[in-house]
């Protein structure tokens, strides 16, 4: 029987020489005659590893990684299939730690499946949700998403169901789901990772959106930094057309459902979706006051569901197994499980899906084995560039939604980036700032000047100019963009800033070098 | 591989391929086609220059005002041609954490500009960007179309030099 040989075509493994490893391959397969075929398959997000390359074997999937290029040769030497004796072998992947001690909801199928095989994404449960959904009336499958507490994972956590049942309750027509794909967070990958390694996923958990408001149109907004994303993307949304999991007759349903890729254009504020949704009318990405809520007057001025790509991708989850089911994981209000995104600089990174309630010492010690550096961890921001910067004492928080915001933190969309001791937090603040000045679309005061004026005032304290003064015109300014902004880009970005303050105090004073 | 980075074309071919566009957007089309017809242009004739943005305007009834504002809000969308080839660093808090701003340093003095210039040769264009969403497998940077990670100093070099040379970026 034909053999397959994963080499993933995400872009992590890609930007790691993915491709050149599976041109190797198909070359060595040719050269040897080998009875393989090379399938790109996603990541399962173990990106230390990346470019990982598998074999099936009878006990499971074997791992060798990471790959380069120029070991090819060795690894298939002779057009033999290497065994897990192989000094490049790793085992059999889902016996690693990192990937047993996971709950994969979400990414079950992430690294596992062919991202463009439909045949693959049915044997491993594809498709049930949108079934079942077909079945339901609008108000059951609303109703499963509130008693199965989904929150936005986009980064606000508001209640996907509350948010649904407002755009099915609104009386106008025609009706939008759009997908907020712009993800612009650093330290946060794990959109780009689904969409790479089971897009399947995120149309049907847009479908089963549609459904349940009754939107005929979805449009899907992909950060233009996303080239990769948007190869699979464009396919992925051809394939499920043909075979009618999109178009007018959903599955012989009679229900029509289609979805558009819209790419953005380099503006980390489109990731808000009231920018967003300017973008996708063809103007300046500039923040809409609210109200009116978006599910109300969203895009062209009618009602829209607004939701990040793992919260339609939880729709699926609870539409195939069940609202009590998804309820099960987490904690309190923090329900379901979160991908975490290990990043920065951390020896073992990658996508780490668990309940709510993990800690940050077990996701960068148990499973990011420390920093990459070898150097001891000084800091870590969760949330993105709006997120604060933690010291070990908060690293045994519970990552969910309270208790972080007890801690002056949030979780976002769930971004994990590690620092290591040589980090200079009092230009990590002022790098805080600096990004809020330079992704401010300018519509309100406090974000546009503040921001700016926030880069200068970090800058004395910095430098020592007049440092007492410069501290409290600091936290006049992080008030006033917190109270005063029109969205989360200014509103937040005191939260970092603030950590620092807080926690790093000693590193906004200028350092022996810089007062010379 | 479709290499939006070496893009530059004759001036007298920009007003045919911006016409083929417009054409292909339809008769009247809606303001809501401004950024997918923007991203054609800037891909295909590697700018958008006023006469672009006028015949844009004139193409969906828009004044030049609107088109020029989007065109100016969008870091993706240029007024003026790049060099032959644009190299996008990563400066994000990730890439932060693994060194991007030493590399960035090392980009800056290895070529001799700052962000946002291109070499006396015309050939290289450094740009700051903020995230491929590479994080775990940084510092990144993207050349043309192409992302890659773990870019060391050395790395880069090895990466630009070509590019220097008169080669095609990968």
């Amino acid at each position: 029987m034909t053999q397959s040989i994963f080499v993933p075509n995400d872009t992590t493994a890609w930007s790691l020489g993915a491709d050149e490893v599976a041109e190797a391959v198909t070359a060595m397969i040719a050269e040897h005659g080998m009875d393989a075929v090379v399938v790109r398959n996603g990541s399962r997000g173990l990106y230390w590893l990346e470019p990982l390359v598998e074999i099936e074997s009878p006990l499971g999937r074997i791992g060798f990684g990471p790959i380069a290029p120029h070991q090819v040769a060795d690894l298939f030497a002779g057009g033999a299939m290497p065994t897990a004796a192989h000094p490049l072998s790793i085992g059999l992947v889902e016996e690693l730690p990192f990937l047993k001690a996971q709950r994969r909801l979400t990414f079950a199928r992430a690294g596992v499946i062919n991202p463009m095989s439909l045949t693959d994404y049915r044997a491993m449960e594809g498709g049930v949700a949108l079934a079942n959904a077909l079945a339901m009336e609008p108000q059951q499958i609303v109703n499963a998403m509130k008693s199965a507490g989904v929150r936005g994972r986009g980064g606000a956590a508001f209640p996907a169901g509350i948010k649904w049942q407002t755009v099915l309750d609104a009386p106008a027509h025609p009706k939008y789901i759009v997908c907020n794909a712009d993800e612009g967070d650093s330290g946060t990958f794990a959109d780009r990772l689904l969409m790479e390694a089971d897009p399947f996923q995120l149309i049907e958990g847009m479908a089963i959106a549609g459904l349940a408001v009754g939107a005929e149109l979805g449009i899907i907004y992909l950060r233009s930094e996303y080239p990769r994303t948007e190869a699979v993307m464009t396919e992925a949304l051809a394939l499920a057309r043909n075979a009618g999991m999109l178009g007018p007759d959903l599955l012989g349903s009679g229900r029509a459902f289609d979805i558009a890729l819209r790419m953005g254009a380099g503006a980390y504020i489109c990731g808000e979706e009231t920018s967003l949704l300017e973008s996708l009318e063809g103007k300046r990405g500039q923040v809409r006051p609210k109200p009116p809520l978006p599910a109300l007057e969203g895009l062209f001025g009618k009602p829209t569901v607004v939701n990040n790509v793992l919260t339609l991708a939880a729709a699926t989850t609870v539409l195939a197994k069940g609202a009590e089911y998804y309820a099960t994981f987490g904690e309190e209000r923090s329900r379901g499980t979160m991908p975490f995104q290990l990043g920065g600089n951390v020896a073992q990174g990658g996508l780490v899906e668990l309940p709510f309630g993990v800690t940050l010492n077990q996701l960068v010690h148990d499973f990011g084995k420390g920093s990459r550096s070898g150097r001891p961890v000084k800091a870590i921001q969760v949330g993105g560039p709006l997120g604060a910067y933690l010291p070990a004492q908060h690293w045994d928080t519970p990552l969910a939604y309270e208790a972080f915001a007890a801690v002056g933190a949030m979780l976002g969309h769930g971004g994990v980036v590690v620092f290591d001791d040589t980090a200079d937090m009092g230009e990590q603040a002022e790098f805080a700032m600096a990004f809020c000045a330079h992704e401010s679309c300018g519509k309100c005061t406090p974000c546009r000047i503040g921001s700016v004026r926030g880069v200068e005032v970090i800058h004395r304290i910095r430098t020592g100019v007049d440092p007492e003064a410069n501290l409290a015109v600091l936290h006049d300014l992080c008030e006033a963009l917190e109270l005063g902004s029109l969205c989360a880009l200014g509103g937040l970005t005191p939260m970092p800033v603030r950590s620092v303050l807080n926690h790093f105090a000693d590193e906004m004073r200028p350092s022996e070098k810089g007062m010379s | 591989m479709d290499d939006r980075s070496e893009t530059q074309l004759q001036p007298d071919l920009e007003p045919n391929l911006v016409e083929a566009i417009l054409r292909e957007a339809g008769p009247s089309p809606t303001q809501d086609a401004l950024l997918p017809i923007l991203h054609a242009v800037q891909g295909q004739v590697g700018h958008i220059s006023k006469e672009t943005i006028r015949s844009i305007a004139d193409a969906m009834n828009l004044s030049r005002a609107e088109v020029q504002g989007v065109v100016s809000f969008y870091d993706d969308f240029r007024e003026a041609p790049s060099a032959k080839h644009v190299v996008q660093l990563c400066m994000a808090e990730a890439c932060q954490a693994v060194g991007c701003r030493a590399l960035a340093a090392h980009a800056k003095s290895q070529l001799g500009v700052d962000f946002g210039e291109a070499t006396p040769d015309g050939a290289v264009e450094i740009k700051a960007v903020y995230c491929f969403g590479n994080c775990a497998t940084g510092p990144t940077i993207r050349i043309g179309n192409r992302v890659h990670g773990r870019v060391s100093p050395e790395r880069f070099d090895a990466l630009v030099a070509p590019l220097r040379s008169g080669g095609r970026s990968a």
